[in-house]
């Protein structure tokens, strides 16, 4: 498991990857009550808002971590976007994607690395 | 947020795990661990407490009720003579335009009269006060009692479990009740649409008595953030948000808060601030409304959404001025305003967010219905 700066989760699945959100960003947001995800298909590019979280505070953004092209989305989240507040790190994935190239994963950090940079 | 003002809850909110911030100078909780939601739901279920120390309380005396009332009267478009000892109302400093500088209770306590304003106005509201009142009337600010407000179906029987006497309180009532030994100015009201109480305490018992509240397991500590979501619900105004210098009163839905003694016609009609303008726009009706707005789809609609009569094109009609997620409607909800024309229930608005316009009904308000005591 790798992790965005955006306290993003990326978890590499064969050819995908999958994104979500950190139990902690989870957390910070409060209880979460609606999640606009992109439309699977959508090529998208490194650090383009591609999804829309509003919590019971405030509207924040999802980035994409890498160039590449949208394959599935959660859609159990529109139904139930408070399952992120539940399982951030396990059923509340946001989306998977297929990155042209995956060699920019390891830029991102470990969970050693990110834990430091929560701390 | 060293040099931010501190409640005489402060610590208490610390040790329950609030998350704090700064709020009109304060370090106040948004919210405990419960979270906004749990925090909104409970206060609808049960009973929530709220620490509210930051607004202003000010003490009106000096003189004879009836003196005290004709000063206030020249300040506020309210009956403030025909107001009986005991009871509470709410009440607005307009400016000479007759926009609104502050909403506010008032209380007649017999030989003064109570004043609670908001926290980011209080100092301007106090030195508003003793510029028009004083030397006639003196105008005191209590500064060595907090405020708890005590919200919920529920309140009643915990806080009655302390005086048996606040359960026959009406609403609006205010009286001196001991609770815990203690003399505490209570009144029936809120802001949460809820039945409850708000408590003025001396700085030094607020800590002990809010332990004896939380006590009871019914009461849970409420921060900011669900007082906002309650307080939209009910459809009442934030100050700085849905009223403020630019809007009257009548556009802001608070032409009831005008009482007919002081309205056109009545036995004490105007002699207060902008007096021509609030009367005119009463009796004619405004071009605009502050209404209620439901989103139709799940995505919040938040203050400053530029609201549109067209699916595309034009420009905007109106504007959000407080908005979010309900948590007992279930879903969005928002307060703005619309002309006029636009402003019966069921009209269909367009709101724009993030580049998309999302269909937006008008809404009668409060979305979740008052249980005030009644």
């Amino acid at each position: 498991m790798k992790y965005t700066e955006e306290h993003e989760w990326l978890l590499e699945e064969g050819k995908l990857i999958v994104v979500g959100i950190t139990e902690h960003a989870a957390e910070q947001l409060g209880d979460v009550v609606f999640i606009e995800l992109p439309e699977v298909g959508t090529e998208v590019s490194k650090d383009d808002e591609i999804v829309v979280i509003e919590s019971v505070k405030a509207a924040s953004d999802i980035l994409a971590p890498l160039d590449g092209e949208i394959v599935e989305v959660n859609e159990a989240l529109a139904d139930n976007p408070g399952l992120v507040n539940e399982d951030a790190q396990g059923d509340a994935w946001f989306f998977k994607m297929k990155p042209s190239d995956l060699g920019p994963m390891s830029d991102y950090m470990d969970e050693a690395a990110y834990k430091d940079f929560i701390a | 947020m060293t040099d931010l003002l501190k409640t005489p809850l402060h610590a208490l909110h610390v040790e329950l795990g609030a998350k704090l911030v700064e709020f009109a100078g304060y370090e106040m909780p948004v919210q405990y661990p419960a979270g906004i939601m749990a925090e909104h739901q409970h206060t609808r279920e049960a009973a929530g407490l709220f620490d509210v120390s930051h607004m202003g309380q000010v003490l009106l005396g000096g003189a004879p009720m009836a003196g005290l009332a004709e000063a206030f009267e020249a300040m506020v478009p309210m009956d403030v003579a025909g107001l009986a000892e005991g009871r509470q109302r709410y009440g607005l400093f307009l400016n000479d335009a007759g926009g609104i500088l502050d909403d506010l209770m008032f209380a007649n306590r017999g030989d003064h009269l109570f004043v609670v304003v908001n926290a980011a106005c209080k100092r301007a509201d106090i030195a508003r006060m003793k510029s028009a009142l004083e030397p006639g009337v003196t105008v005191t600010e209590v500064t060595d009692r907090a405020l708890l407000a005590l919200q919920g179906p529920g309140a009643a029987t915990a806080l009655g479990h302390l005086n048996g006497a606040v359960r026959d309180m009406g609403f609006m009532d205010v009286a001196t009740v001991s609770l815990d030994g203690v003399d505490c100015w209570v009144s029936r009201s809120g802001y949460t649409g809820e039945d409850g109480f708000e408590i003025s305490v001396p700085a030094r018992h607020a800590e002990p008595l809010a332990r004896l509240l939380l006590a009871d397991e019914t009461v849970k500590p409420i921060g900011l953030g669900a007082r906002d979501s309650l307080r939209l619900e009910a459809g009442l105004c934030l100050y700085g948000h849905d009223i403020d210098e630019t809007t009257l009163p009548a556009e802001a839905g608070l032409g009831w808060a005008i009482q007919k003694a002081r309205r056109r016609g009545g036995a004490r009609e105007g002699g207060f601030p902008g007096a021509a303008e609030v009367l005119e726009q009463l009796a004619s009706g405004p071009a605009r409304k502050r209404v209620g707005l439901r989103p139709d789809g799940r995505a919040p609609m938040r203050e400053g959404v530029d609201l549109f009569a067209e699916e595309s094109g034009g420009v905007p009609v109106g504007r959000i001025t407080s908005g979010g997620f309900g948590p007992t409607v279930g879903g969005p909800v928002a307060m703005g305003y619309v002309p006029a024309e636009l402003s019966a229930a069921g009209t269909t608005l367009h709101g724009e967010l993030r580049g998309k316009r999302l269909p937006v009904t008008v809404t009668s308000l409060p979305f979740v219905a008052a249980r005030f005591k009644r």
